[in-house]
């Protein structure tokens, strides 16, 4: 459209010109003056265009920085109850044993639940008493136990604890449950919130910073879940994918820059290279599922297979990210060594490849950094079942950190959105942490032959 | 023997042979190193490689067919019919190798199904037993072999570097299997497919509904397989995204590279690379939680009705994605135009402006055609951010305020969670994932060609 309406008054402008061509040009006419202020006012429109554009683009970036820290800050905060819990050895060890195998079965729940009977005593109904107890997390007993097994002497004393509370007494109290709505419209009914407040008053609710959110594995209860299992499955998922795409990518790299001929199987081995760099990464999901889990039977949600399969899709990356590096490694290097009597293969392995060492790590750590925040090829081989249990190797099931945030998106508890949120600014530390190592090799060793 | 234990043994072995080599070299030389054709180093490198390849290759072809040997002896035992109902075989298998695993004590199976699971297991530790037992008798026959073959005029140095030479032609054939890989898995299983669905009722077709019943006794529809809405669906969002992409990431490019100063363009550049960088399950959550509430609280002010789950949202993010995409490419492609274009128009008296409009953006064009197809092939595959947010409702709609599904949230559905394997609902996920792969890579060499030419005229 522009277009057309620009060539137009390009073609009037050329009549308007050659007419003029008869007579001398008055540089000062009025005419001219006026043309070039709109062709200046143009100039700085266009200007204008491109700024917002960057500007845009700048504001969205901002967006969701925002977003998120905004959303996900809290997560790192838990809110913890203040109760008088009596370690009551009739419950605990009846018989006086000492067994921490006795200790370790006692019913540590019913001492929190008692506690919370002797804290609220007018609460009689078997639904208020539910109620009631939703106010400490189901996980705080086993903190008790441990408690308990690490300094038995506890036994039949009393103490006043802080104990983790249950996840909508937590957002009640970071603010993201309004009391003043209507009672239908809210997680907690009035009572609840009377309890909390009655508990705030007292000086018996304190935010803590949450140090099991660092440290435990994925769990039904938002205020119980951690990001380590994740964390330690990402781990194993990038040790096996640099294990084999480091060394596949860089040999092949190697070969195809330093030793391939150019003949047939050159060209279909580069042509498939760029075509695999840009297929889209589920149909690298799609490849795992057939050839790893349905042909080789290898264990489903296992970080060895999640590392074979973006193995595959990092390869390309890293082999045009080496081929670069050793592409720019001046000529001159190669012909001394050669001159010098080295074979082509120890030209390569002592002169070529550690000068090129940079640039290919930091391709690598590049690849890795997208490996690291891949999804969904990990969707296709089963890396989101619910798991627990922190990984203790490659072949245990395990889950990764994007994965993690993709079932944490999904839940339905309004706590999970801090964590969602809190989970993506580790994964972010995680790639502004590597691309800055990435950036910081690059400057550190980069060099102008 | 856990594998990451075997691996280290073999490491160690390699090591090992290393040094055995070097030494018998040494020893041959009788002091002097010019006795020996090659220096020692060499020769421990031929045992340490003698050792260690035909180990690695026993395992990697071990691994590739233990999985359905295995299986193959486990089914030959299950009584017939069980054998001849797919759906019952499935679970029986599953069965067996929870019992194999010792978790399958709750499990009320038939008699010949938890003597399939000990056998099962029975045979796991045969197997890695007998895969220890390989590797490490080929780790030292390959080290006896080679350690025997060391003389003082051997050409080790010759050899290694060939054995380094077929190593690495190895290593860039990955390329190619992985190529063949995905064509062969996705063909295999698509053709699978097209034998209980006609293909054209496939591509053609307008309903969508693979909720097939997977037990007899459910109730559910016949399942309707027709791919149009998800194609829709897919270039609707596509379409919002490049509206989003293409004008944001052509004049930032022009900004860049014709009026921002050093000092912005270095803060500014590296800020929109960012943009690249973020996992795309972030963007994915930022549309579900931020964006997408935003459209339908404004919309609503508006008196629209916009759907929590609506094309806008996802397609507006993924655009947001795509912009240093397209900036970066077409920043490289204006940049390749002659400056001696450049200078003939600013010659003739014009404006910066006019010559990027008149002079640079008609001589790119072609590039940027290319670097915009390269986009949208992006966008098409693009899955985390349309499975987070745009919905699973396949509406055949060009209402962006409604919501679409997409050929990639159909795939990750379809596959994620319960699988039964032969069922049509299962076989269609690659099906999908076919035409994918294939409308991808046909956008991709097409661009890449276009891109070429463009470069080519003028380098």
């Amino acid at each position: 459209m522009t277009d057309m309406a620009s060539l137009m008054e390009d073609r009037a402008a050329a009549k308007v010109i050659s007419d003029n061509l008869r007579k001398p040009v008055d540089w000062d006419s009025p005419k001219i003056a006026r043309n070039i202020k709109k062709r200046y006012a143009a100039e700085r429109r266009f200007k204008m265009y491109g700024l917002v554009a960057i500007g845009i683009a700048l504001l969205a970036l901002c967006m969701l920085a925002t977003s998120i820290g905004s959303k996900g800050y809290s997560a790192f905060y838990q809110t913890y109850v203040q109760l008088e819990v009596h370690f009551d050895p009739a419950v605990i060890d009846p018989d006086g044993t000492g067994d921490p195998a006795v200790i370790g079965r006692a019913n540590f729940d019913g001492l929190i639940k008692q506690s919370l009977r002797d804290r609220f005593p007018d609460v009689t109904s078997r639904s208020d008493k539910r109620d009631l107890y939703g106010i400490v997390s189901g996980g705080a007993s086993y903190d008790l136990r441990e408690r308990v097994l690490e300094n038995p002497s506890l036994i039949g004393q009393t103490r006043t604890i802080w104990l983790i509370s249950g996840d909508d007494f937590d957002m009640l109290n970071k603010g993201y449950i309004d009391p003043t709505v209507a009672e239908g419209d809210r997680r907690l009914n009035d009572q609840e919130v009377s309890w909390y407040n009655e508990l705030v008053e007292a000086g018996a609710v304190e935010k803590q910073f949450h140090t099991r959110f660092f440290t435990s594995g994925d769990s039904r209860e938002p205020e119980l879940a951690g990001i380590w299992g994740a964390a330690v499955g990402s781990f194993y998922t990038l040790l096996v994918t640099l294990a084999l795409s480091f060394p596949i990518g860089v040999l092949a790299a190697v070969y195809l820059e330093e030793f391939a001929p150019k003949n047939r199987f050159t060209q279909i081995v580069e042509v498939n290279i760029n075509n695999l760099a840009a297929v889209p990464s589920i149909v690298f999901g799609l490849l795992g599922l057939e050839v790893y889990l349905n042909v080789m039977h290898l264990p489903r949600s296992a970080p060895v297979v999640g590392g074979l399969t973006l193995a595959l899709m990092t390869l390309p990356t890293i082999i045009i990210a080496s081929r670069a590096a050793i592409k720019a490694v001046p000529p001159s290097i190669r012909q001394a060594a050669l001159g010098l009597g080295a074979s082509p293969v120890q030209t390569v392995t002592h002169h070529v490849l550690p000068l090129a060492m940079p640039g290919i790590l930091t391709g690598t750590i590049i690849g890795m950094a997208q490996a690291l925040g891949e999804t969904a090829p990990l969707l296709m081989i089963g890396m989101v079942a619910f798991i627990v249990d922190i990984p203790g190797g490659a072949l245990d099931p395990a889950t990764v950190l994007p994965v993690q945030i993709y079932l944490w998106a999904d839940s339905p508890e309004r706590a999970f959105v801090e964590k969602t949120s809190a989970a993506i600014m580790v994964l972010l530390a995680f790639l502004v942490l590597m691309n800055g190592l990435a950036v910081y090799l690059r400057k550190k060793f980069e060099r102008k032959w | 023997m856990s594998l990451s234990f075997l691996l280290l043994a073999v490491a160690a072995l390699c090591a090992l042979s290393f040094y055995f080599g070097r030494q018998r070299a040494v020893a041959l030389s009788g002091g002097r190193h010019s006795n020996l054709h090659s220096l020692p180093v060499h020769y421990g490198a031929y045992t340490a490689a003698w050792c260690g390849l035909p180990a690695l290759a026993l395992l990697l072809i071990w691994y590739m067919f233990q999985g359905s040997v295995i299986e193959a002896l486990i089914v030959s035992d299950l009584p017939q019919e069980i054998l001849e109902d797919s759906g019952r075989l499935s679970l029986a298998l599953n069965s067996i190798s929870l019992i194999a695993a010792g978790n399958g004590q709750h499990l009320s199976v038939e008699p010949e199904i938890v003597d399939a699971g000990r056998r099962l297991a029975n045979i796991q530790t045969i197997a890695s037993a007998a895969l220890v037992v390989v590797m490490l008798s080929g780790a030292v026959l390959g080290l006896s072999l080679s350690y025997r073959k060391i003389t003082a005029d051997m050409r080790a140095r010759n050899n290694i570097e060939r054995i380094a030479r077929y190593v690495m032609i190895a290593c860039s054939a990955i390329a190619i299997l992985s190529t063949v890989g995905i064509v062969f898995s996705l063909l295999f299983e698509a053709l699978h497919f097209f034998t209980k669905i006609n293909p054209l009722e496939f591509l053609f077709g307008l309903e969508w509904s693979p909720q097939t019943a997977i037990r007899a006794d459910q109730v559910a529809s016949e399942g309707a397989f027709g791919a149009i809405p998800l194609f829709v669906g897919t270039l609707l969002i596509t379409l919002i995204a490049m509206c989003v992409a293409v004008p944001i990431g052509l004049f930032s490019a022009v900004y860049m590279g014709e009026y921002a100063s050093p000092k912005f363009r270095a803060i500014a550049k590296p800020a929109l690379e960012i943009l690249a960088g973020v996992p795309t399950v972030v963007y994915g959550f930022f549309a579900a939680l931020t964006v997408a509430p935003f459209l339908r609280d404004n919309g609503a002010i508006l008196g629209l009705d916009v759907s929590s789950e609506s094309a806008l949202a996802a397609g507006l993010v993924m655009g947001i994605m795509i912009i240093p995409f397209v900036s970066s490419l077409s920043d490289d492609v204006m940049s390749q135009v002659p400056k001696s274009l450049r200078d003939g128009s600013y010659g003739l008296g014009a404006t910066k402006s006019e010559t990027i409009r008149n002079v640079i953006f008609p001589a790119a064009l072609p590039g940027i055609v290319g670097a915009v197809l390269l986009a949208v092939s992006r966008a098409i595959g693009e899955t985390m951010i349309v499975v987070m947010a745009a919905g699973l409702a396949a509406n055949m709609t060009a209402n962006p305020l409604q919501a679409v599904t997409t050929v990639t949230v159909q795939i990750v559905t379809l596959l994620v969670g319960d699988q039964e394997f032969d069922s049509a609902k299962t076989l269609s996920a690659f099906a999908l994932g076919l035409v994918l792969f294939l409308v991808t890579l046909g956008l991709n060499v097409f661009a890449l060609k276009v891109v070429q030419k463009y470069r080519e005229k003028y380098d």
